[in-house]
């Protein structure tokens, strides 16, 4: 077995009545990985987390843990552990205990488990907390909580069902650093269900984006951004704008599309697309540049437009651009000062064709 | 004239609150507080003869209920029948609950008014179903008879405690099925979900999660059954014989056929101090318990 198949979901279903939960999926992660499972609410991301901690059975298909079978293992006796997304604190007994809660079987003197106790609330910055009930907690040091409870039992998998969903953003931002930070400084392999690509993109090694359950897409985040593989992807991560298009031709280096009002172009052709299919070029706001001169800046494509609406975000501006022919306003983002840029006016756009993909449509 | 006292009304919360309270204070005043001082009066009273009562403050009666033994062990069996009652109720009505509250998936309503549909019926007609069913020549003995299991019925079935205890239990299920229901019912499911995670067996689970989180249904249960089943006269009379007796079925003699009220109120006092004495006792210890036991 190698360290990159230390987790093997292999052709895993799962069925509800009729509904497909889970469709087929197949992944491999590594030992030590921070993996997310990025997608909207009820694309069956919970539910593949929830058959890896063993609390539903996948209709078809196998799991292994290093390289254990544990398809049909109930969540007791598997070796992952799992941050719910309400943190599941105990209400009942206070935070020593909840954290005690899972070494009652390794049979431990009470000095023993009390260095595990305080070693688990260092981890979380928590100490001191011991006789604190959950009710006495912040929603962020439940968090810390139910992560450190996990953690105590220095599970082979820890599993995060969207723990910093609740969070406020201030908080949420500090968390995922410091969770990047921990992951890292125990080596446990992290899989993060969430639907938040910010919060995937930033702490991942790798994101598999889902879809009505199924993968569409598994890449480390920066390839994701910049090689999104399907309209879903590209428009679920980040803010991207979509031109229709119709391929020409296609030789060896280069494939020729006719872009909706920008003309045609010749583009680097990287393979995987038929002449047939159809496909849509796609753009990053970022790198499209706008002046209120035609000449103003140097590119292969430059189009006239007009400024349909500006919303300013401080570290930059998204601005709507208007373009006679193209049914959907263009955005385009900027960080510098917007002279003469403003609602109604003339502008244009500059395109460099390294910076458009194509996208097939199904 | 009236704008006046509206404006005040509207102004202050405190007469707002009077006002809305004073219906119930009323009613509480008029039909518990005072018959219950009258009560707790009249125990320090002394009768005379038949129609009079010396009104000199004593604790005379308070002596002679410790001194005759009668008393104090039907006190005792009374305090006994009542403890194995609700001890009957909460394991029959537990697993009940439990069921609905954690496998009924749809309709959980139709189930608690299914649960509650044997009390839709009058108290003393499901009393005597029991006679009928425990009877010498009732249901369990004939079938039992017939079977060849038994040569002669069962002596324990019907006039004793056991009955007392059966059927007084089968009369307050009802009433415990809702206060253990609602208390499973608001489990928070990934609490179960996180206990098993971190490595306890289901049977673990329950012990260390579900069952201390329905303590507070648990206990609301124990007081509803056992505080008014401790004073239940007409189960006792209808089918415990003279060996199921209690202490209520004498104060009702004291206040009846004995004529010696001052003594029935005593009784009812010493009773009372009784049961909410036992009621915190079994509070606490079942706190302590499953606090240990989690």
């Amino acid at each position: 077995m190698s360290d990159n198949e230390f987790i093997k979901i292999k052709n895993v279903s799962k069925k509800f009545d009729d509904v497909v939960a889970v469709d087929n999926v197949d992944i491999n992660i590594a030992r030590g990985e921070f993996f997310s499972l990025l997608g909207p609410s009820g694309c069956g991301k919970t539910t593949l987390l929830r058959i890896l901690a063993g609390f539903e059975y996948p209709s078809s298909g196998k799991v292994l843990i290093d390289n254990v079978d544990v398809t049909g293992i109930t969540p007791n006796l598997r070796p992952t552990n799992m941050v719910f997304q309400n943190y599941a604190i105990f209400p009942h007994i206070n935070v020593k205990k909840n954290i005690e809660f899972g070494l009652r079987k390794e049979k431990l003197s009470k000095d023993a488990l009390d260095k595990r106790v305080k070693d688990a609330l260092r981890m979380v910055q928590l100490e001191g907390y011991e006789d604190r009930y959950s009710n006495q907690l912040s929603g962020g040091q439940r968090q810390r909580i139910a992560l450190a409870r996990a953690l105590v039992k220095q599970p082979k998998v820890l599993l995060l069902d969207e723990p910093l969903g609740a969070l406020d953003k201030k908080l949420r931002e500090e968390m995922q650093l410091e969770l990047r930070k921990l992951q890292r400084s125990v080596g446990i392999t992290f899989i993060f269900v969430t639907h938040d690509q910010e919060e995937a993109m930033t702490m991942s090694d790798r994101v598999a984006v889902m879809n009505k359950g199924k993968i569409l897409q598994i890449s480390p985040p920066r390839d994701l951004y910049n090689n999104p593989k399907n309209l879903f992807v590209g428009d679920f991560i980040g803010q991207i704008n979509f031109l229709e298009s119709e391929i020409k031709s296609i030789d060896s280096n280069n494939i020729n599309v006719l872009i909706n009002k920008l003309g045609e172009h010749t583009l680097t052709y990287s393979g995987n697309i038929n002449k047939e299919e159809s496909i849509v070029c796609a753009i990053r706001p970022e790198t499209i540049q706008i002046g209120n001169n035609p000449d103003q800046i140097k590119s292969d494509i430059t189009i006239k437009g007009k400024i349909a609406n500006t919303s300013f975000y401080g570290n930059m501006t998204y601005i709507y651009v208007e373009i006679e022919g193209i049914a959907k306003t263009l955005m385009v983002s900027t960080s510098d000062a917007l002279e003469g840029l403003t609602y109604d006016s003339e502008c244009y756009i500059n395109i460099n064709l390294k910076d458009i993909r194509l996208i097939k449509k199904n | 004239m009236i704008r006046y006292w509206e404006k005040i009304y509207a102004k202050s919360e405190n007469i707002k609150a009077y006002a809305l309270l004073f219906p119930a204070l009323l009613m509480v005043i008029l039909a518990m507080a005072s018959p219950m001082l009258l009560t707790f009066v009249t125990s320090f009273h002394t009768q005379v003869s038949m129609m009079e009562i010396d009104t000199t403050l004593t604790l005379g009666r308070y002596k002679d209920f410790f001194s005759k033994p009668v008393y104090t062990t039907l006190l005792g069996r009374s305090i006994k029948i009542s403890f194995f009652v609700t001890l009957v109720t909460l394991i029959t009505t537990y697993p009940l609950a439990y069921y609905i509250a954690f496998y009924v998936k749809k309709n959980k309503m139709l189930w608690i008014v299914l649960m509650t549909l044997p009390f839709w019926t009058s108290y003393l007609l499901r009393v005597f179903s029991w006679k009928v069913i425990l009877g010498h020549k009732g249901v369990v003995n004939s079938a039992l008879m017939a079977l060849g299991m038994i040569e002669e019925p069962l002596g324990f079935l019907i006039y004793s405690q056991t009955a007392v205890v059966l059927t007084l239990a089968h009369a307050w299920a009802a009433f415990a099925i809702l206060p253990l229901y609602v208390s499973l019912d608001k489990i928070d499911k990934s609490l179960l979900e996180a206990s098993y995670d971190l490595g306890n067996s289901k049977f673990q689970t329950f012990w260390r999660v579900t069952f201390p989180l329905s303590l507070p249904g648990v206990i609301g249960a124990i007081l509803i059954i056992f505080i008014p089943t401790v004073g239940d006269y007409v189960t006792p009379q209808l089918v415990g014989g003279t060996d199921g007796r209690m202490l209520s079925n004498m104060i009702q003699a004291l206040f009846g056929r004995a004529n010696n009220f001052p003594l029935g109120a005593a009784s009812a006092v010493i009773m009372l101090f009784s049961v909410s004495l036992v009621a915190l006792i079994v509070t606490y210890v079942t706190r302590k318990v499953s606090m240990r036991m989690s």
